[in-house]
């Protein structure tokens, strides 16, 4: 969409520059997000904004084959299903709704394994808030899918 | 907690929502609900809620934002009232 509007060398450059960055700082966020501020709401957010800036300055027809717009709802389901399966296999193995420490896991105990299980719902929650948020764009600009 | 920043800031932050309100130029009105919402990151900041300041920062000035211009271009970009 800026792409037709403002062919600039300067904003193509820096936005190529740019979203490595965002994305190694999206997956810092979501893998950091139980020791410190951050989480996976936040690095979904920050991961979609690297895949809409691809969308804004490259435009439509090469950024949809870098990240084709049918994977966005995919995702967005995967990650919902991470996030409720971690909720509802502990509670098969005796421990109640998102009750870590019961995850069939069977090398890892204790506080380490609830450390995970809120890493695996971290994880869940990054890509259902990526892929719903690189749905809403595309649905809006609506342009060839 | 110091009151100076936060008097100084919630007096921007007051500044930018009616200039946000009052323009008729829905471009810049999109602009300054962006500054709107960093400010209101670096008051959750100051108050030591980094969390939702996160949350704000990211939702507020980056998403929302680039949605609201998406949908500018969908529609006119001049408010009627």
């Amino acid at each position: 969409m800026i792409k037709e509007r403002y062919q600039s060398i300067i904003v193509q450059v820096i936005c190529s520059l740019l979203i490595p960055f965002i994305q190694l700082f999206a997956l810092y966020v979501i893998f950091h997000g139980h020791y410190g501020p951050g989480g996976g709401f936040q690095g979904g957010v920050l991961l979609a904004v690297s895949i809409i800036l691809q969308r804004l300055y490259l435009g439509t027809e090469v950024s949809y084959r870098k990240f084709p717009p049918k994977l966005a709802p995919a995702l967005g389901a995967i990650g919902m299903l991470v996030f409720g399966l971690a909720g509802v296999i502990p509670m098969l193995f005796g421990g109640a709704f998102l009750d870590y420490g019961n995850l069939p896991i069977p090398w890892v105990h204790g506080a380490e394994l609830r450390a995970l299980g809120i890493l695996i719902v971290e994880i869940g929650i990054g890509m259902a808030v990526f892929g719903t948020l690189v749905l809403i764009f595309d649905s809006l600009i609506g342009e060839g899918w | 907690m110091i009151w100076q920043i936060d008097f100084w800031l919630l007096v921007i932050l007051i500044i930018a929502a009616i200039i946000a309100l009052s323009l008729c130029d829905l471009l810049a009105a999109v602009a300054a609900l962006a500054a709107y919402s960093f400010f209101v990151a670096l008051l959750f900041t100051q108050m030591g809620a980094i969390d939702v300041a996160f949350v704000e920062a990211t939702l507020g000035a980056g998403i929302s934002g680039v949605l609201f211009i998406v949908a500018l271009f969908r529609t006119r970009r001049r408010s009627e009232d």
